[in-house]
């Protein structure tokens, strides 16, 4: 397990998470900015992320969609406020409509992800902002039934090693 | 993200909403986040609360008064006392919400993992069982 620590903080509609890799940041950096790598961990396992766009450079845009079991398609997006590779990246995270453009009604997030090295390996901290407590609600209460099948599915994984 | 598959917030839970909104509110004060921590543990009296904190008995009962609006705490007379009890159930509510994201980023984060030990295994499980058969093929011609 990786996930050294995760803190939140209800009061500002945040949270951080801290994770340890065992490779160096250029490594860890790939994860992001490689649209390959990034497809293999974004979407559950159940909904496999597909990269369209992945202009990383400050203004830039990041689009994507995940195909369901079903074969139905969902889309997202991140607008990229900031990047010093491969140390730093902030993101807005947003979804699509059906059409691909980024949808108004869905609430979106400030993402930022700061890589840096430490004992060998790379610390990752991730920090989460939510716009407002009824996005937070919005996206968390969507987020419930895939989170737990996902869950089950690497439970399930480790269980059959 | 996990999130947009499946609903979109439905207006029967804005009742719920408008609650966590008075929740997340009355958190954000550092003083009722303490007291909120004493009460879940022991009953204590607004006046022994008040004791404990550098302002005055009605500073420390307007903040009680916030809190049982938020539904965080109880208050109950006992004699001349009032008494301040603490609702666990309200603060799960909080933290669900916060703890579901948790488990979107736990489990992207052991994604991250398989990535980088290099697996080029199947994002689909059921993908990988014909390697058994090949593998049986090369222990046969060991000749």
């Amino acid at each position: 397990m990786t996930v050294m620590d995760v803190t939140k903080d209800p009061a500002t509609l945040t949270m951080v998470v801290t994770a340890e890799f065992d490779a160096p940041v250029e490594r860890v950096w790939q994860l992001w900015a490689d649209p390959r790598q990034l497809e293999r961990w974004w979407g559950p396992p159940t909904y496999p992320a597909t990269v369209v766009d992945h202009d990383l450079v400050p203004g830039g845009t990041v689009t994507y969609f995940m195909t369901g079991p079903e074969g139905d398609k969902h889309g997202g997006w991140w607008r990229v406020l900031a990047v010093d590779a491969p140390h730093s990246l902030e993101v807005q995270d947003g979804f699509s409509d059906d059409t691909g453009s980024p949808d108004p009604d869905m609430p979106s997030t400030i993402m930022r992800v700061v890589l840096s090295e430490e004992g060998g390996g790379t610390k990752m901290v991730m920090t989460s902002t939510f716009p407002s407590l009824e996005a937070m609600e919005q996206l968390t209460d969507m987020g419930m039934e895939e989170g737990l099948r996902a869950a089950m599915a690497q439970m399930d994984e480790v269980l059959a090693a | 993200m996990y999130n947009q598959m499946v609903v979109r917030h439905s207006t029967a839970e804005r009742g719920d909403s408008d609650r966590i909104d008075r929740l997340f509110h009355t958190l954000a004060d550092p003083t009722r986040r303490d007291i909120v921590r004493l009460v879940l543990h022991t009953e204590q009296s607004v006046s022994a609360l008040a004791e404990r904190y550098p302002m005055s008995f009605a500073a420390v009962q307007k903040h009680v008064a916030v809190m049982e609006r938020a539904e965080l705490v109880y208050k109950r007379r006992h004699g001349r006392e009032q008494l301040v009890r603490g609702d666990i159930e309200a603060l799960r509510t909080v933290n669900r919400l916060l703890d579901q994201y948790e488990a979107v980023w736990r489990s992207r984060i052991d994604q991250m993992d398989e990535v980088l030990a290099g697996s080029e295994m199947e994002t689909e499980p059921g993908a990988v069982a014909p390697v058994a058969p090949q593998n049986r093929t090369t222990k046969e011609k060991p000749r």
